[in-house]
């Protein structure tokens, strides 16, 4: 197309939420006094005016198709009073101002086969990444995991009988989109890269590769008489950061990309300052279309928790009072030499204390 | 047009469960739609998806896409197996700003509903990681004449690639009672001071802002941030004595003494013998724990503003950082005091762009060069709340401490003016 046909974007950026902002809640901005729980899956916040909006928490797909977001707009439009709220965790929140319309508002949700919950104490929503739908780099699925799992966490979801919530999240590379969680689903390579050298040749900005490696395991090499790289493999860590800028870096694997789980990231500063997450389980098959062996560790490590965790810990505050040992031991879990971090800054993760658990 | 439908036995398991199912919202636009585009289109991605999940490897590829005057927003995806699969062999998705702290009117979505199913393929995601409204699947062309629509009615795209990204922000002020400062506002002011920088990425690597009302910190913003702003209050926390006692009597002395008095990070709660609640505010870290326990009893003070936390990021390359404090309280009440936070935005950015190396987040770059560079690169003086203590090794020269050791004790006098 000629330059002078095309229309100049007009750059307002971040677009101003007021217009699209409930009433009461555009009123009471800045004004609210306190919230309770009333039921699983239902906020009841009251502003200092008196006013007050009752909140229905809503799990779906997360991805959505234009007739799934029709609907949930048609049940807004009938049972609340036409606003919605996204959580970050991708749920959608209907909210009413009038409490009455509670109960007929959850029925229409369910009736048309989306779940109310996810608040509190409960396990929310997993949070989750693009994967085989249209990631450039992914080593599994995203969507295709969260719903098996959430298939079998539904109740947890729906209950809130947890000891305080529950944030899950995967990743479907060693990048991990996903983020921390108290439990956390990533890939886990297990071998270096294989390179298709044919391609690196045309398509590789190769400075830019090497600078990539976090061990820099990555050299320029002449293979076949062509440039191209080599890969250290004993440097290697296989963490798959060469293959975003060099697709001939060729990281994932059928049978060699595994799936990793991580506990105890926690993102608040209730209690203790914020965690990392850690390793726990790793070289578990990457199984679609249902992923049952990461789902199995997922359910005893939340059976465990809810079993043995105080009201309001978070799984990193329980494991920080039972101690790992007794972690490993209640999952049943293996406790290997991979769990023992030689990274940078590790030392701080060893016990220099005589500070030992029977 | 009757399309030849793939065989999806894999995916098709994934239709089964109690959880609503994505897999049925690709087939309702495959078999349903009006549109044969976009029949096609459900049909080819299925077959794409499936092929994926048999051979556990994915096909896409990126390339460069862009709308015109933009040089992000687009995440290009181009099919590896398009010949197999051609009606979703261009398959980018639109990052678009949402509002900040997401919020909607039905209205609203049926109008970005209809205007998507005209050019993409009917899917939509709300939102992606990084905060964006992910419009899933348009070509090339389509990409250019959907943003034209809604940038018409007042969308825009993110950030993608080497650049300010798209800013979260928490429900916060617009209905919890946690919130300690204007979430949206800030949010707004500082991503939207840098369009330039949003869609057109010419920086070091990405930069995020997120802002969360309070120390809970629902948005992740302090281990996800480049620059995270918290809110928070320097006076007296409010407590509502009265409202103590329903507690006492509603769940018992034990269980508030077990589960807020004892919880309390530094010691800073006492359940006296009257069923009151003694606060000593010099203790308390705000950590939010007491507040979130009892929601109706105690509310944050009157002196609100922020905190701010510079250099989150996730594990490429050295591994995963927290952002650290480098403002521990900030006012956010006259309109200098915005500016002033927008301008600290500009220095810190600058800074960086400056300083840093090709593809190295802020937190990096000041785990390189030190927290005591960034901060005189920046500005801002040090304090001790900036730390968990003090240096362990005597390793450093300090030919200067007599000079440091001054100026500490001016702005000490100065503070207390
Ligand atoms: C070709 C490579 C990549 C692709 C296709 C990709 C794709 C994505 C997508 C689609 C999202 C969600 C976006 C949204 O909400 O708009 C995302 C988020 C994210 N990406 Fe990437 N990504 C890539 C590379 C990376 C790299 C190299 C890193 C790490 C340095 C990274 C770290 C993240 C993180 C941490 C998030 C979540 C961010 C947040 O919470 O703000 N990604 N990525
Ligand atoms: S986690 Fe990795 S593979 Fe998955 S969407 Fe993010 S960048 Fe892509
Ligand atoms: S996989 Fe990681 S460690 Fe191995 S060569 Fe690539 S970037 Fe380096
Ligand atoms: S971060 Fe604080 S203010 Fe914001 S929504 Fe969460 S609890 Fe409320
Ligand atoms: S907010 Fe946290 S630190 Fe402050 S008194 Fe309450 S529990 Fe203690």
């Amino acid at each position: 197309m000629a330059k002078q046909e095309m229309r100049e974007p007009i750059e307002t950026g971040c677009p101003d939420p007021f217009q699209y902002m409930h009433p009461v809640m555009r009123k009471n901005f800045g004004l609210w006094k306190y919230h309770e729980h009333p039921r699983p899956g239902v906020l009841r916040h009251v502003a200092y005016s008196g006013d007050e909006i009752w909140t229905v928490k809503v799990g779906t797909q997360r991805i959505l198709d234009v007739y799934t977001l029709r609907k949930l707009c048609d049940i807004g439009d009938e049972y609340a009073d036409g606003y919605v709220h996204f959580t970050l965790r991708s749920n959608i929140e209907y909210m009413v101002s009038d409490g009455s319309r509670v109960e007929p508002l959850i029925k229409a949700v369910e009736d048309a086969g989306f779940i109310v919950g996810g608040t509190q104490n409960s396990v929310t929503m997993i949070s989750h990444t693009q994967g085989w739908l249209h990631c450039d780099i992914p080593g599994t699925d995203a969507s295709g995991v969260v719903k098996s799992m959430m298939d079998e966490l539904i109740d947890e979801f729906k209950e809130a009988n947890m000891p305080n919530r529950v944030h899950i999240t995967t990743s479907c590379c060693q990048i991990n989109c996903g983020g921390q969680g108290d439990i956390a689903i990533n890939v886990q390579h297990t071998k270096p890269p294989k390179i298709n050298h044919d391609l690196v040749a045309n398509v590789c900005e190769r400075p830019s590769v090497v600078a990539r490696c976090p061990v820099a395991a990555i050299r320029p090499a002449l293979v076949n008489g062509k440039p191209s790289l080599e890969v250290d493999e004993k440097k290697c860590i296989c963490c798959g950061a060469c293959y975003p800028p060099c697709p001939p870096m060729q990281i994932n694997d059928a049978e060699h990309s595994k799936l990793a789980i991580w506990v105890g990231g926690n993102h608040s500063n209730a209690r203790g300052k914020p965690t990392f997450q850690k390793l726990v389980a790793a070289g578990i098959p990457n199984n679609p279309p249902r992923w049952p062996e990461a789902t199995a560790i997922v359910k005893r490590i939340l059976q465990a928790y809810k079993e043995g965790a105080r009201d309001w810990e978070r799984i990193n505050e329980w494991i920080e009072r039972i101690g790992w040992p007794r972690f490993f031991e209640q999952v049943e879990l293996p406790f290997t030499k991979y769990h023992i971090d030689n990274w940078r800054g590790a030392r701080a993760s060893l016990n220099a204390s005589a500070h030992i658990r029977f | 047009m009757a399309i030849e439908k793939h065989d999806t036995p894999m995916l098709d398991q994934l239709e089964e469960g109690p959880w609503p199912s994505f897999i049925s919202g690709f087939k309702r636009l495959r078999d349903q739609h009006p549109n044969e585009r976009i029949n096609a289109v459900a049909n080819d991605l299925l077959g794409q998806l499936e092929h994926s999940y048999e051979t556990r490897k994915g096909y896409w590829k990126g390339g460069t896409v862009s709308v015109y005057g933009y040089g992000g927003g687009i995440i290009p995806r181009f099919s590896e197996v398009g010949d197999a699969f051609p009606a979703s062999k261009e398959f980018h998705t639109l990052r678009v700003q949402p509002p900040a702290g997401n919020h909607y009117s039905t209205k609203m979505l049926r109008q970005l509903a209809d205007d998507w199913e005209k050019y993409g393929s009917g899917l939509v995601t709300f939102h992606g990681q990084t905060g964006n409204i992910m419009f899933i699947g348009a070509d090339t062309k389509s990409t250019q004449h959907f943003f034209d629509v809604i940038n018409d009615y007042g969308w825009d795209l993110g950030g993608a690639g080497p650049c300010v990204r798209t800013a979260m922000s928490c429900v916060g002020a617009a209905r919890c009672e946690m919130s300690c400062t204007n979430e949206q506002k800030a949010h707004r002011l500082l991503v939207n001071n840098f369009t330039d920088d949003v869609h057109r990425p010419a920086l070091p690597y990405k930069f995020k802002f997120k802002v969360s009302g309070c120390p809970n910190d629902c948005q992740n913003a302090v281990e996800r941030a480049d620059m995270a702003i918290i809110g928070t209050w320097r006076d007296d926390m409010k407590v509502d004595q009265a409202e103590v006692k329903n507690y006492v009597q509603s769940k018992g002395r034990q269980y508030l003494i077990d589960n807020v008095v004892t919880r309390c990070p530094t010691n800073a709660l006492s359940l006296k013998d009257d069923d009151t609640l003694e606060v000593n505010n010099k203790d308390c870290v705000r950590c939010m724990h007491c507040l979130n326990v009892m929601p109706k009893a105690l509310h944050p003070g009157d002196d609100k503003g922020v905190t701010i936390l510079i250099g989150g990021k996730r594990t490429l390359k050295i591994g995963d950082l927290m952002g650290t404090v480098v403002v521990p309280f900030k006012k956010l009440e006259s309109e200098e005091d915005w500016e002033s936070l927008v301008e600290m935005a500009e220095e810190i950015i600058d800074f960086w762009a400056e300083n840093a190396l090709e593809h190295e987040r802020c937190g990096e770059m000041i785990e390189r060069i030190g927290l005591v560079n960034f901060l005189e690169g920046i500005g801002i003086e040090p304090e001790p709340n900036m730390v968990n203590s003090p240096r362990q090794s005597s390793y450093v020269r300090m030919d200067e401490w007599d000079d440091a050791a001054e100026a500490w004790f001016e702005r000490q006098a100065e503070a207390a003016k």
